[in-house]
Protein backbone atom coordinates (compact mmCIF):
# COMPACT_ATOMS: atom_id res chain seq x y z
CA UNK A 1 0.00 0.00 0.00
CA UNK A 2 2.83 2.47 0.97
CA UNK A 3 4.06 1.36 -2.13
CA UNK A 4 1.59 2.05 -4.27
CA UNK A 5 0.98 5.38 -2.82
CA UNK A 6 4.94 6.24 -3.38
CA UNK A 7 4.26 4.75 -7.42
CA UNK A 8 1.19 7.19 -7.40
CA UNK A 9 3.20 10.01 -6.39
CA UNK A 10 6.14 10.34 -8.10
CA UNK A 11 3.72 9.51 -11.05
CA UNK A 12 1.96 12.41 -10.53
CA UNK A 13 5.03 14.76 -10.26
CA UNK A 14 6.28 13.35 -12.98
CA UNK A 15 3.50 14.18 -14.86
CA UNK A 16 3.80 17.60 -13.66
CA UNK A 17 7.45 18.26 -14.80
CA UNK A 18 6.67 16.54 -18.49
CA UNK A 19 3.36 19.06 -18.69
CA UNK A 20 4.68 22.28 -19.96
CA UNK A 21 7.33 20.21 -22.38
CA UNK A 22 3.75 18.26 -23.60
CA UNK A 23 2.16 21.87 -23.59
CA UNK A 24 4.56 23.70 -25.65
CA UNK A 25 4.82 20.92 -28.14
CA UNK A 26 1.20 20.41 -28.66
CA UNK A 27 0.58 24.57 -29.17
CA UNK A 28 3.13 25.10 -31.75
CA UNK A 29 2.36 21.46 -33.41
CA UNK A 30 -1.62 23.05 -33.67
CA UNK A 31 -1.00 26.55 -34.09
CA UNK A 32 2.09 27.01 -35.97
CA UNK A 33 2.79 24.05 -37.64
CA UNK A 34 -0.59 23.30 -38.09
CA UNK A 35 -0.79 19.50 -39.00
CA UNK A 36 -1.93 16.61 -37.26
CA UNK A 37 1.07 14.52 -35.70
CA UNK A 38 2.32 11.82 -37.81
CA UNK A 39 2.45 8.48 -35.94
CA UNK A 40 0.30 10.09 -33.38
CA UNK A 41 -0.51 6.40 -31.59
CA UNK A 42 2.95 5.47 -31.48
CA UNK A 43 3.94 9.08 -29.99
CA UNK A 44 1.34 8.76 -27.15
CA UNK A 45 2.27 4.89 -26.09
CA UNK A 46 5.91 6.34 -26.20
CA UNK A 47 5.17 8.90 -24.32
CA UNK A 48 3.24 7.15 -21.91
CA UNK A 49 6.83 4.65 -21.91
CA UNK A 50 8.69 8.00 -20.75
CA UNK A 51 6.93 8.61 -17.83
CA UNK A 52 6.51 5.34 -16.42
CA UNK A 53 10.32 4.33 -17.03
CA UNK A 54 10.56 7.86 -15.29
CA UNK A 55 8.49 6.91 -12.82
CA UNK A 56 9.28 3.05 -12.01
CA UNK A 57 13.14 4.38 -12.01
CA UNK A 58 12.55 6.92 -9.75
CA UNK A 59 10.62 5.08 -7.26
CA UNK A 60 13.32 2.48 -7.85
CA UNK A 61 16.41 4.56 -6.66
CA UNK A 62 14.56 6.09 -4.08
CA UNK A 63 13.90 2.46 -2.59
CA UNK A 64 17.05 0.95 -3.53
CA UNK A 65 20.19 3.71 -3.94
CA UNK A 66 19.41 6.61 -2.74
CA UNK A 67 19.07 6.36 1.39
CA UNK A 68 21.73 3.84 1.41
CA UNK A 69 24.26 6.12 -1.04
CA UNK A 70 23.38 9.07 0.65
CA UNK A 71 24.20 7.41 4.33
CA UNK A 72 27.24 6.14 2.85
CA UNK A 73 27.88 9.36 1.87
CA UNK A 74 27.22 10.42 5.32
CA UNK A 75 29.72 7.81 6.74
CA UNK A 76 32.31 7.89 4.61
CA UNK A 77 33.30 11.35 5.64
CA UNK A 78 32.80 11.51 9.49
CA UNK A 79 35.16 12.07 12.06
CA UNK A 80 34.45 8.57 13.12
CA UNK A 81 35.66 6.95 9.57
CA UNK A 82 38.21 8.88 9.27
CA UNK A 83 40.20 9.27 12.45
CA UNK A 84 41.94 12.47 11.59
CA UNK A 85 45.73 12.06 11.72
CA UNK A 86 46.25 15.55 12.64
CA UNK A 87 44.22 18.14 15.28
CA UNK A 88 41.82 19.80 12.79
CA UNK A 89 41.69 23.01 14.15
CA UNK A 90 45.23 23.75 13.48
CA UNK A 91 45.72 21.93 9.91
CA UNK A 92 43.46 19.36 7.91
CA UNK A 93 45.93 16.42 6.18
CA UNK A 94 44.09 15.88 2.72
CA UNK A 95 45.24 12.25 2.89
CA UNK A 96 43.24 11.00 5.12
CA UNK A 97 40.12 11.61 3.28
CA UNK A 98 41.51 8.77 0.48
CA UNK A 99 38.72 6.62 1.04
CA UNK A 100 36.43 9.99 0.51
CA UNK A 101 38.62 10.60 -3.35
CA UNK A 102 37.89 6.93 -4.24
CA UNK A 103 34.34 6.72 -3.39
CA UNK A 104 34.07 9.68 -5.28
CA UNK A 105 35.87 8.22 -8.28
CA UNK A 106 33.60 4.92 -7.78
CA UNK A 107 30.30 6.21 -7.69
CA UNK A 108 30.78 9.25 -10.17
CA UNK A 109 31.74 6.59 -12.75
CA UNK A 110 28.76 3.94 -11.76
CA UNK A 111 26.05 6.72 -12.01
CA UNK A 112 27.22 8.56 -14.60
CA UNK A 113 27.26 5.15 -16.73
CA UNK A 114 23.40 4.26 -15.62
CA UNK A 115 22.53 8.48 -16.45
CA UNK A 116 19.03 7.83 -18.68
CA UNK A 117 20.15 11.14 -20.43
CA UNK A 118 23.41 10.13 -21.12
CA UNK A 119 22.43 7.09 -22.57
CA UNK A 120 19.45 8.92 -25.27
CA UNK A 121 22.63 11.53 -26.10
CA UNK A 122 24.95 8.69 -26.94
CA UNK A 123 22.04 6.49 -29.11
CA UNK A 124 22.05 9.41 -31.10
CA UNK A 125 25.40 10.33 -31.54
CA UNK A 126 26.03 6.29 -32.81
CA UNK A 127 23.17 6.58 -34.97
CA UNK A 128 24.56 9.73 -36.77
CA UNK A 129 27.98 8.87 -36.83
CA UNK A 130 26.72 6.25 -38.58
CA UNK A 131 28.50 4.02 -35.53
CA UNK A 132 32.17 6.02 -35.99
CA UNK A 133 31.37 7.17 -32.35
CA UNK A 134 30.49 3.99 -30.48
CA UNK A 135 27.42 4.82 -27.79
CA UNK A 136 29.14 2.36 -25.14
CA UNK A 137 32.45 3.99 -25.59
CA UNK A 138 31.18 7.29 -25.44
CA UNK A 139 29.27 6.49 -22.43
CA UNK A 140 32.89 5.37 -21.06
CA UNK A 141 34.45 8.64 -21.72
CA UNK A 142 31.98 10.40 -19.67
CA UNK A 143 31.62 8.29 -16.49
CA UNK A 144 35.83 8.68 -16.68
CA UNK A 145 35.43 12.82 -16.87
CA UNK A 146 32.84 12.65 -14.07
CA UNK A 147 34.94 10.44 -11.90
CA UNK A 148 37.95 12.11 -12.18
CA UNK A 149 35.67 15.37 -11.42
CA UNK A 150 34.05 14.08 -8.07
CA UNK A 151 37.21 13.16 -6.72
CA UNK A 152 39.26 16.42 -7.56
CA UNK A 153 35.88 18.20 -6.81
CA UNK A 154 36.06 16.09 -2.88
CA UNK A 155 40.09 16.95 -2.68
CA UNK A 156 38.89 20.87 -3.40
CA UNK A 157 36.02 20.32 -0.44
CA UNK A 158 39.15 19.22 1.95
CA UNK A 159 41.84 21.11 0.91
CA UNK A 160 39.42 24.16 0.81
CA UNK A 161 41.28 25.66 -2.73
CA UNK A 162 39.14 27.61 -4.63
CA UNK A 163 36.55 26.66 -6.85
CA UNK A 164 37.40 29.09 -9.34
CA UNK A 165 40.43 28.08 -9.74
CA UNK A 166 39.60 24.75 -10.59
CA UNK A 167 37.04 25.87 -13.24
CA UNK A 168 39.30 28.68 -15.07
CA UNK A 169 41.83 25.91 -14.99
CA UNK A 170 39.84 23.48 -16.60
CA UNK A 171 38.52 26.16 -19.02
CA UNK A 172 42.02 26.83 -20.29
CA UNK A 173 42.44 23.20 -20.85
CA UNK A 174 39.34 22.80 -22.72
CA UNK A 175 39.99 25.66 -25.15
CA UNK A 176 43.39 23.87 -25.94
CA UNK A 177 42.11 20.47 -26.48
CA UNK A 178 39.12 22.74 -28.96
CA UNK A 179 42.02 23.69 -30.79
CA UNK A 180 43.21 20.10 -31.69
CA UNK A 181 40.72 18.06 -31.90
CA UNK A 182 38.74 16.40 -34.68
CA UNK A 183 36.15 19.06 -35.45
CA UNK A 184 33.44 16.44 -35.33
CA UNK A 185 33.66 15.82 -31.98
CA UNK A 186 33.28 19.33 -30.11
CA UNK A 187 29.48 19.89 -30.16
CA UNK A 188 29.01 16.41 -28.35
CA UNK A 189 31.99 16.61 -26.06
CA UNK A 190 30.61 19.88 -24.85
CA UNK A 191 26.93 18.88 -24.59
CA UNK A 192 28.00 15.75 -22.64
CA UNK A 193 29.36 18.00 -20.00
CA UNK A 194 25.15 19.55 -19.46
CA UNK A 195 23.87 15.61 -19.42
CA UNK A 196 25.83 13.91 -17.27
CA UNK A 197 24.45 15.29 -14.30
CA UNK A 198 21.25 14.68 -13.27
CA UNK A 199 18.64 12.02 -12.03
CA UNK A 200 21.34 9.67 -10.76
CA UNK A 201 24.39 11.50 -10.26
CA UNK A 202 22.81 14.38 -8.62
CA UNK A 203 21.34 13.53 -5.25
CA UNK A 204 24.26 11.21 -4.28
CA UNK A 205 27.18 13.61 -5.03
CA UNK A 206 25.39 16.23 -3.51
CA UNK A 207 25.00 14.37 -0.28
CA UNK A 208 28.70 13.51 -0.68
CA UNK A 209 29.41 17.44 -0.99
CA UNK A 210 27.09 18.34 1.99
CA UNK A 211 28.83 15.76 4.14
CA UNK A 212 31.93 16.35 3.40
CA UNK A 213 31.43 19.81 4.06
CA UNK A 214 29.94 19.44 7.56
CA UNK A 215 32.48 17.33 8.99
CA UNK A 216 35.77 19.39 8.09
CA UNK A 217 36.06 22.07 10.78
CA UNK A 218 36.32 25.59 8.86
CA UNK A 219 34.21 24.61 5.89
CA UNK A 220 30.67 25.69 5.12
CA UNK A 221 28.42 23.23 4.28
CA UNK A 222 26.14 25.51 2.42
CA UNK A 223 28.86 27.08 0.74
CA UNK A 224 31.24 25.06 -0.25
CA UNK A 225 29.34 21.94 -0.42
CA UNK A 226 28.08 23.09 -4.05
CA UNK A 227 30.00 22.49 -6.89
CA UNK A 228 30.76 19.31 -7.14
CA UNK A 229 28.00 18.94 -10.06
CA UNK A 230 30.47 22.28 -11.59
CA UNK A 231 33.67 19.66 -11.59
CA UNK A 232 31.38 16.59 -13.12
CA UNK A 233 30.03 18.64 -16.09
CA UNK A 234 33.44 20.03 -16.50
CA UNK A 235 35.73 16.80 -16.90
CA UNK A 236 33.74 14.60 -18.92
CA UNK A 237 33.96 17.77 -21.87
CA UNK A 238 38.42 17.16 -21.50
CA UNK A 239 37.38 13.28 -21.06
CA UNK A 240 35.27 13.40 -24.44
CA UNK A 241 37.71 15.35 -26.11
CA UNK A 242 40.73 13.55 -25.09
CA UNK A 243 39.10 10.28 -26.30
CA UNK A 244 38.47 11.91 -29.84
CA UNK A 245 42.05 12.93 -30.00
CA UNK A 246 42.95 9.61 -28.63
CA UNK A 247 41.05 7.70 -32.06
CA UNK A 248 41.74 10.12 -33.70
CA UNK A 249 45.74 9.57 -33.12
CA UNK A 250 45.74 6.17 -33.68
CA UNK A 251 43.81 6.15 -37.36
CA UNK A 252 46.30 8.23 -38.10
CA UNK A 253 48.90 6.16 -36.96
CA UNK A 254 47.58 2.44 -38.87
CA UNK A 255 47.24 4.72 -41.68
CA UNK A 256 50.81 5.63 -41.94
CA UNK A 257 51.47 2.42 -41.12
CA UNK A 258 49.33 1.10 -44.16
CA UNK A 259 51.02 3.60 -46.42
CA UNK A 260 54.69 2.44 -45.01
CA UNK A 261 53.79 -1.20 -45.86
CA UNK A 262 52.80 0.19 -49.86
CA UNK A 263 55.85 2.31 -49.80
CA UNK A 264 58.16 -0.80 -49.46
CA UNK B 1 5.61 -10.54 -31.30
CA UNK B 2 8.51 -13.00 -30.46
CA UNK B 3 11.06 -10.88 -31.78
CA UNK B 4 9.71 -8.14 -29.89
CA UNK B 5 9.88 -9.45 -27.01
CA UNK B 6 12.89 -10.56 -27.06
CA UNK B 7 13.99 -7.13 -28.08
CA UNK B 8 12.38 -5.84 -24.42
CA UNK B 9 14.01 -8.97 -22.82
CA UNK B 10 17.40 -7.98 -23.79
CA UNK B 11 17.12 -4.13 -23.27
CA UNK B 12 16.33 -5.81 -19.51
CA UNK B 13 19.22 -7.16 -19.29
CA UNK B 14 20.89 -4.14 -21.05
CA UNK B 15 19.65 -1.99 -18.35
CA UNK B 16 20.47 -4.19 -15.78
CA UNK B 17 24.27 -3.98 -16.77
CA UNK B 18 24.22 -0.57 -16.75
CA UNK B 19 23.02 -0.72 -13.28
CA UNK B 20 25.35 -3.26 -11.84
CA UNK B 21 28.36 -0.99 -11.24
CA UNK B 22 26.38 1.34 -8.96
CA UNK B 23 25.34 -1.72 -7.22
CA UNK B 24 28.56 -3.33 -7.09
CA UNK B 25 30.15 0.17 -5.90
CA UNK B 26 27.43 0.36 -3.22
CA UNK B 27 27.68 -3.33 -2.13
CA UNK B 28 31.93 -2.84 -1.92
CA UNK B 29 31.73 -0.24 0.34
CA UNK B 30 29.32 -1.27 2.23
CA UNK B 31 30.62 -4.31 3.16
CA UNK B 32 34.16 -4.31 3.00
CA UNK B 33 35.26 -0.07 3.89
CA UNK B 34 32.64 0.56 5.84
CA UNK B 35 31.89 -3.43 7.54
CA UNK B 36 28.50 -2.90 7.67
CA UNK B 37 25.43 -5.25 6.85
CA UNK B 38 22.99 -4.78 4.09
CA UNK B 39 19.82 -3.21 4.99
CA UNK B 40 16.45 -3.78 3.81
CA UNK B 41 17.18 -6.31 1.75
CA UNK B 42 13.52 -6.54 0.03
CA UNK B 43 13.39 -2.76 -0.30
CA UNK B 44 16.59 -2.73 -2.91
CA UNK B 45 15.28 -6.06 -4.28
CA UNK B 46 12.18 -4.33 -5.16
CA UNK B 47 13.71 -1.10 -5.68
CA UNK B 48 16.29 -2.28 -8.03
CA UNK B 49 13.70 -4.14 -10.28
CA UNK B 50 11.92 -1.05 -10.53
CA UNK B 51 14.89 0.84 -11.53
CA UNK B 52 15.49 -1.51 -14.16
CA UNK B 53 12.05 -1.59 -15.34
CA UNK B 54 11.82 1.82 -15.51
CA UNK B 55 15.29 2.34 -17.39
CA UNK B 56 13.79 0.04 -20.01
CA UNK B 57 11.02 2.18 -20.62
CA UNK B 58 12.33 5.03 -20.68
CA UNK B 59 14.80 3.78 -23.76
CA UNK B 60 11.79 2.26 -25.46
CA UNK B 61 9.84 5.52 -25.00
CA UNK B 62 12.73 7.62 -26.15
CA UNK B 63 12.71 5.78 -29.54
CA UNK B 64 8.94 5.59 -29.86
CA UNK B 65 8.23 9.44 -28.93
CA UNK B 66 10.94 12.12 -27.89
CA UNK B 67 13.49 11.20 -30.60
CA UNK B 68 10.86 11.39 -33.28
CA UNK B 69 9.31 14.48 -32.23
CA UNK B 70 11.85 16.44 -31.81
CA UNK B 71 13.26 15.74 -35.03
CA UNK B 72 9.53 15.98 -37.22
CA UNK B 73 9.33 19.13 -35.26
CA UNK B 74 12.55 20.31 -36.72
CA UNK B 75 11.91 19.43 -40.12
CA UNK B 76 8.32 21.39 -40.41
CA UNK B 77 9.74 24.38 -38.64
CA UNK B 78 12.73 24.22 -41.64
CA UNK B 79 10.12 23.11 -44.14
CA UNK B 80 7.98 26.24 -43.06
CA UNK B 81 11.09 28.45 -43.48
CA UNK B 82 9.62 31.29 -40.48
CA UNK B 83 12.85 32.26 -38.57
CA UNK B 84 10.47 33.94 -36.32
CA UNK B 85 8.19 30.87 -34.76
CA UNK B 86 11.10 28.43 -34.65
CA UNK B 87 13.21 30.37 -32.39
CA UNK B 88 10.11 31.15 -30.53
CA UNK B 89 9.69 27.40 -29.93
CA UNK B 90 13.21 26.84 -29.15
CA UNK B 91 12.87 29.83 -26.51
CA UNK B 92 9.48 28.28 -24.99
CA UNK B 93 10.92 24.86 -24.73
CA UNK B 94 14.03 25.86 -22.59
CA UNK B 95 11.70 28.20 -20.70
CA UNK B 96 8.96 25.91 -19.83
CA UNK B 97 11.23 22.79 -19.29
CA UNK B 98 13.54 24.43 -16.95
CA UNK B 99 10.89 26.30 -14.94
CA UNK B 100 9.37 23.39 -13.44
CA UNK B 101 12.05 21.18 -12.69
CA UNK B 102 12.57 19.61 -9.19
CA UNK B 103 16.38 19.49 -9.75
CA UNK B 104 16.13 23.49 -9.79
CA UNK B 105 13.63 24.56 -7.33
CA UNK B 106 15.39 22.39 -4.88
CA UNK B 107 18.87 24.44 -5.78
CA UNK B 108 17.17 27.56 -5.68
CA UNK B 109 15.54 26.92 -2.50
CA UNK B 110 18.84 26.24 -0.89
CA UNK B 111 20.59 29.19 -2.53
CA UNK B 112 18.16 31.48 -0.66
CA UNK B 113 18.81 29.98 2.39
CA UNK B 114 22.35 30.72 1.90
CA UNK B 115 21.60 33.93 0.65
CA UNK B 116 19.74 34.70 4.06
CA UNK B 117 22.33 33.82 6.12
CA UNK B 118 25.41 35.94 4.29
CA UNK B 119 22.76 39.03 4.74
CA UNK B 120 22.42 39.57 1.58
CA UNK B 121 18.79 39.28 1.53
CA UNK B 122 16.07 39.86 4.80
CA UNK B 123 16.09 36.51 6.79
CA UNK B 124 11.73 36.53 6.03
CA UNK B 125 9.92 33.30 4.47
CA UNK B 126 8.80 36.38 2.04
CA UNK B 127 12.06 37.53 1.29
CA UNK B 128 13.77 34.12 0.61
CA UNK B 129 10.57 33.03 -1.49
CA UNK B 130 10.78 35.98 -3.55
CA UNK B 131 14.50 35.19 -4.39
CA UNK B 132 14.29 31.32 -5.33
CA UNK B 133 11.43 32.56 -7.39
CA UNK B 134 13.51 35.15 -8.93
CA UNK B 135 16.41 32.67 -9.18
CA UNK B 136 14.23 30.22 -11.32
CA UNK B 137 12.92 32.52 -13.25
CA UNK B 138 16.31 33.86 -14.29
CA UNK B 139 17.62 30.08 -14.67
CA UNK B 140 14.60 29.32 -16.71
CA UNK B 141 15.11 32.66 -18.97
CA UNK B 142 18.45 31.50 -19.18
CA UNK B 143 18.13 28.19 -20.97
CA UNK B 144 15.50 29.72 -22.99
CA UNK B 145 17.98 32.01 -24.00
CA UNK B 146 20.54 29.25 -24.75
CA UNK B 147 18.37 27.05 -26.70
CA UNK B 148 17.45 30.07 -28.80
CA UNK B 149 20.89 30.74 -29.34
CA UNK B 150 21.74 27.25 -30.39
CA UNK B 151 18.95 27.06 -32.91
CA UNK B 152 20.48 30.24 -34.73
CA UNK B 153 23.53 29.12 -34.31
CA UNK B 154 22.72 25.75 -36.12
CA UNK B 155 20.70 27.94 -38.83
CA UNK B 156 23.54 30.37 -39.32
CA UNK B 157 26.03 27.86 -39.24
CA UNK B 158 28.33 29.45 -36.66
CA UNK B 159 31.11 27.23 -35.04
CA UNK B 160 30.26 26.18 -31.69
CA UNK B 161 33.36 27.47 -30.18
CA UNK B 162 33.05 30.66 -31.50
CA UNK B 163 30.04 31.50 -29.18
CA UNK B 164 31.39 28.70 -26.11
CA UNK B 165 34.84 30.47 -25.43
CA UNK B 166 33.64 33.65 -25.40
CA UNK B 167 31.11 31.95 -22.74
CA UNK B 168 33.82 30.72 -21.02
CA UNK B 169 35.36 33.83 -20.53
CA UNK B 170 32.44 35.43 -19.87
CA UNK B 171 31.76 32.84 -16.77
CA UNK B 172 35.43 33.55 -15.79
CA UNK B 173 34.76 37.48 -15.64
CA UNK B 174 31.36 37.58 -13.80
CA UNK B 175 33.35 35.45 -11.27
CA UNK B 176 35.72 38.27 -10.10
CA UNK B 177 32.54 40.64 -9.38
CA UNK B 178 30.12 37.83 -8.30
CA UNK B 179 29.68 37.59 -4.40
CA UNK B 180 30.86 34.66 -3.15
CA UNK B 181 27.73 32.72 -1.97
CA UNK B 182 26.92 33.12 -5.01
CA UNK B 183 29.64 31.42 -6.90
CA UNK B 184 29.21 27.51 -6.42
CA UNK B 185 24.87 27.68 -7.14
CA UNK B 186 25.89 29.59 -10.02
CA UNK B 187 28.31 27.24 -11.59
CA UNK B 188 26.15 24.05 -10.17
CA UNK B 189 22.88 25.03 -11.70
CA UNK B 190 24.54 25.07 -15.29
CA UNK B 191 24.50 21.04 -14.42
CA UNK B 192 21.20 20.72 -13.44
CA UNK B 193 19.27 22.84 -15.52
CA UNK B 194 18.86 19.91 -18.25
CA UNK B 195 16.83 17.42 -17.46
CA UNK B 196 16.27 13.93 -18.32
CA UNK B 197 13.07 14.19 -20.76
CA UNK B 198 14.40 17.69 -22.28
CA UNK B 199 18.07 16.13 -23.39
CA UNK B 200 16.78 13.33 -25.83
CA UNK B 201 14.44 16.16 -26.99
CA UNK B 202 16.32 19.34 -27.49
CA UNK B 203 19.30 16.94 -28.65
CA UNK B 204 16.75 15.59 -31.56
CA UNK B 205 15.77 19.13 -32.00
CA UNK B 206 18.97 19.67 -32.68
CA UNK B 207 20.09 16.84 -34.64
CA UNK B 208 16.55 17.16 -36.91
CA UNK B 209 17.88 20.82 -37.74
CA UNK B 210 21.04 20.60 -39.11
CA UNK B 211 19.52 17.38 -41.05
CA UNK B 212 16.73 19.44 -42.54
CA UNK B 213 18.92 22.34 -43.64
CA UNK B 214 21.54 22.12 -46.64
CA UNK B 215 25.18 22.54 -45.93
CA UNK B 216 24.72 21.56 -41.88
CA UNK B 217 26.18 18.34 -40.88
CA UNK B 218 24.06 17.08 -37.53
CA UNK B 219 27.38 15.33 -36.34
CA UNK B 220 29.61 19.02 -36.51
CA UNK B 221 26.25 20.86 -35.86
CA UNK B 222 23.09 19.24 -34.88
CA UNK B 223 24.99 18.79 -31.08
CA UNK B 224 25.69 21.41 -28.81
CA UNK B 225 22.00 22.93 -27.65
CA UNK B 226 22.94 21.31 -24.41
CA UNK B 227 26.00 22.66 -23.88
CA UNK B 228 24.58 26.42 -24.25
CA UNK B 229 21.70 25.37 -21.69
CA UNK B 230 24.43 24.61 -19.39
CA UNK B 231 26.59 27.61 -19.75
CA UNK B 232 24.43 30.30 -19.81
CA UNK B 233 22.33 29.84 -16.36
CA UNK B 234 25.75 30.35 -14.90
CA UNK B 235 26.41 33.92 -16.34
CA UNK B 236 23.02 34.42 -15.63
CA UNK B 237 22.73 33.30 -12.16
CA UNK B 238 25.90 35.14 -11.13
CA UNK B 239 24.66 38.58 -12.70
CA UNK B 240 21.05 38.07 -10.53
CA UNK B 241 23.35 37.96 -7.65
CA UNK B 242 25.47 41.05 -8.73
CA UNK B 243 21.97 42.91 -9.39
CA UNK B 244 20.24 41.86 -5.66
Amino acid sequence: MMLLNEIFATLLSTLRDVAPIIFVIIFFQLVVIRRPFSHFKNLVIGMIYVILGMTFFLVGLDKALFPLGTSMAEQLTSDDFIKPSTDQSLSIAWQDYYWVYIFGACIGFATTLAEPALIAVAIKAQQISGGAIKAWYLRIAVSIGVSVGISLGTYRIVSGIDLYLFIIAGYIIVILQTIFSPKLIIGLAYDSGGVTTSTVTVPLVTALGIGLASSIPGRNPLMDGFGLIAFASLFPIMAVLAYAQFADWISHRTQLKQLDRKGE
Amino acid sequence: MLQVKNKFVKQLLGSFMDLLPIFAVIFIFQLFILRQPIPNITDIAVGTGFVVIGLTLFIQGLEKSLFPIGETMAYAFAKKGSLFWLLLFAFSLGFGTTAAEPALIAVADEAARIAAEGGLIDATDNAKNDYALGLRLTVAFSVGFAILLGVLRIIRGWPLHYLIIPGYIGVVTMTFFAPDAIIGIAYDSGGVTTSTITVPLVTALGVGLASAIRDRNPMTDGFGLIAFASLTPMIFVMAYGMIL
